[in-house]
């Protein structure tokens, strides 16, 4: 497959994963809905309309690379290629899943590819630089990509991790998913300029900021950035503009949205955009389309069933791996 | 004279009590993360926004060390600052803040620097939202000097309670279990949605509430697990067991006679938290009994706590580790044999 036929499958399986979760956490929580009830219970943050930032980026690294990802992680580890049935146990609390069940949607440990996710945000940005200082002081090419949203850009741990990062010289690419939205809080309201990417200045290492939502545009991006941390030319951040499809977590009223702001988001979806450029080139035939589409759709289902055919946990398991 | 019950929710009786401060008082200010337009998304101040507008109720950015770090020098020139950490679990980032300046500037200032800040915070599990969205760490807070630590078990307490913190002169950390909120879209216990009087009440720090006299065996708690014992109690006395609840409400300051007191009585007790068991709460109130009521008690004192391991997600993972009514009344039979 073309690189960009690849990452035009790798989105459809983010959205498609994306959609059928949303609809599996509803099971079991209707008609009252409630948090707790239902196969896939707790919190359910879903990353549909904005696949073109995992998999822009993603694309690029090899398995050695490390990914650390915030509280809305799917998109980021199927584009990492997480075990997507171990991931889908994990959701489900089962036994198979990543962490037996300890971890669930928000800390999807998958150490075999090197992913990691945590649900505190601004969480990502530390363990990046770690993860790179590693690699520099072992004298490999390997990098660092750190995942978080706008609104993370506002932590501390931000500041403080580029600052170090650029004084490490550290092979790590950060990057700020902007989806204009933090919970209720618009950007605007809580960030002092536009673009975070142009915090980049203040500690000497480049910043881009890239408008929306385009794969292509932010492979092309990403892969500079990249280049430039393997080849010991230090950090980078981009800031890349996108949407989120879902309310913040499932289950979200959205009362803070203006009227239409969510379907001006849809009627601009990266996937059918994309596919239609891919077919204008003549990379893509319709056929071929409905195969991927197929595909991917028979991934999603086999790693649902896994997940549901996979034991609950015994409870006393709780007690286990406080310690190694 | 009729008394009409006016059954509150616990989220609505704390911003009940949030606005009639804002409205007795110009200088009390309400910040921290979707506490505008969307209310809290604990519901703790819904309403505030659209009574007191963006000058008073203000959506902060997720950055927690500066805006709780905001409302130590807000307090100290004079503004009565009520700040949200939306998640107890997220203290981490704000921790300096919190434990080096707003619990010990007072004492380091001789006194002379006072800080009224009510830092309130929502915790609790049983909703599977795992190891970093369920904790209750209250004891955390209690263990250094400085912060006042209040923990409500039901809507009234929550109302009387928080208008207490907001009166206060010293920091207050105010921890809400998310399941006794009436929330709706997550699983509440009916038992904390009690009457409260329209009107502004204080209730006094320090003063544990007998939540159900008994003379065989007292339970010692607070938050969340108030309610469990309750039921317990209604449900061992069908058995013959006579069960006490004291309710601490506040672990900061600590009602300590209430604790003897309750020893004294029943010469039996069983501290319920959901807490980490070591070296907190549950540990407090063992050593208390020990040093100044061990003469009276028939037997160990024994609890029941989360079992020193991060909360897990998975559902049956997650009910193994907060204490149970089953596991409570469990304990209990078996101390009496
Ligand atoms: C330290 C910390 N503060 C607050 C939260 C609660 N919280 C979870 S997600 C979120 C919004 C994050 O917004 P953004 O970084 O833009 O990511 P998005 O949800 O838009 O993907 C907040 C405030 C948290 N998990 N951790
Ligand atoms: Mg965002």
């Amino acid at each position: 497959m073309d690189a960009p036929v690849e990452m035009y499958r790798m989105m459809c399986l983010i959205r498609q994963y994306e959609n059928r979760m949303a609809e599996v956490y509803a099971e079991g929580k209707s008609p009252l809905f409630s948090i707790a009830a239902g196969p896939v219970p707790g919190e359910m943050h879903l990353a549909a309309g904005q696949e073109p930032v995992a998999v822009g980026v993603i694309h690029h690294l090899r398995e050695e690379d490390v990914v650390t990802a915030p509280h809305r992680p799917h998109h980021f580890a199927i584009a990492k290629h997480v075990d997507l049935r171990r991931m889908t146990a994990e959701i489900f609390g089962r036994t198979d899943g990543l962490s037996h069940g300890k971890g669930g949607h928000m800390h999807l440990f998958d150490p075999r590819v090197h992913f990691s996710c945590s649900g505190i945000v601004g969480a990502s940005f530390p363990p990046a630089v770690g993860a790179a200082l590693a690699f520099r002081h072992r004298g490999q090419d390997h990098v660092a990509v750190a995942f978080a949203g706008e609104g993370a850009a506002n932590q501390g741990t931000f500041h403080e991790s580029l600052n170090l990062a650029a004084t490490w010289k550290a092979p790590v690419i950060f990057v700020i998913e902007d989806n204009h939205y933090a919970i209720s809080v618009a950007k605007d309201t809580s960030t002092a300029i536009a673009k975070n990417s142009d915090r980049a200045g203040a500690y000497g290492i480049p910043g881009v900021f890239i408008r929306g939502n385009d794969v292509l545009a932010i492979s092309e991006a990403a892969s500079e950035a990249i280049a430039r941390a393997r080849a010991g030319k230090g950090p980078s951040l981009l800031e890349i503009e996108t949407t989120r499809f879902f309310g913040h977590f499932q289950g979200d009223a959205e009362a803070y949205l203006h009227p239409g702001e969510k379907d001006t988001w849809r009627a601009l979806d990266p996937i059918p955009r994309f596919r239609d450029s891919l077919f204008a080139q003549r990379l893509l035939t319709a056929d071929q389309d409905v195969a991927i589409q197929q595909e991917v759709a028979e991934l999603v289902e086999d790693a649902i069933a896994f997940a549901r055919e996979s034991p609950e946990p015994q409870p006393a398991d709780a007690l286990t791996d406080v310690f190694a | 004279m009729t008394t009409t019950i006016r059954k509150l929710t616990m989220a609505r009786a704390i911003s009940e009590a949030i606005a009639q401060e804002m409205a007795r008082d110009p200088n009390v200010l309400v910040w921290g993360e979707d506490v505008g337009v969307y209310g809290g998304i604990f519901g703790a101040t819904q309403g505030l926004y659209q009574k007191f507008g963006q000058d008073r109720v203000i959506d902060t950015p997720i950055s927690e060390s500066a805006f709780i770090g905001a409302a130590i020098g807000a307090s100290a020139e004079g503004l009565r600052p009520i700040v949200e950490l939306m998640f107890v679990d997220f203290f981490g980032v704000a921790m300096d803040q919190i434990y080096n300046h707003l619990a010990k500037n007072h004492y380091m200032s001789g006194g002379s620097v006072t800080l009224p800040v009510v830092l309130m915070t929502a915790i609790g599990g049983g909703y599977s939202d795992a190891a970093q969205h369920s904790q209750t760490l209250y004891s955390l807070f209690a263990h250094v000097p400085g912060l006042k630590i209040v923990v409500p078990s039901n809507a009234y307490d929550a109302k009387g309670l928080m208008t207490t913190a907001i009166r206060d002169n010293n920091p207050v950390m105010y921890f809400f279990h998310k399941g006794l909120l009436g929330l709706g879209w997550m699983p509440s216990d009916d038992w904390a949605e009690v009457h409260v009087p329209e009107e502004a009440y204080t209730i006094p720090f320090g003063q544990a509430a007998n939540i159900g006299e008994g003379t065989d065996i007292s339970i010692i708690t607070i938050g969340a697990m108030v309610p469990k014992a309750s039921k317990v109690r209604e449900q061992l006395r069908q058995e013959g067991i006579s069960v006490e609840v004291l309710d601490l409400r506040t672990l900061v300051p600590l009602d300590k006679q209430a604790i003897i007191q309750t020893a004294k009585k029943t010469h039996r007790v069983l501290i319920v938290d959901e807490d980490y068991r070591s070296f907190g709460m549950s540990g407090e109130v063992a050593a208390i009994l020990a040093e100044d009521a061990l003469d009276y008690l028939e037997c160990p004192v024994r609890r029941l706590a989360i079992p020193d391991v991060p909360i897990p997600y998975s559902r049956p993972l997650e009910q193994f580790t907060i204490p149970s009514t089953t596991r409570i009344a469990d304990t209990v039979r078996a101390m009496m044999d």
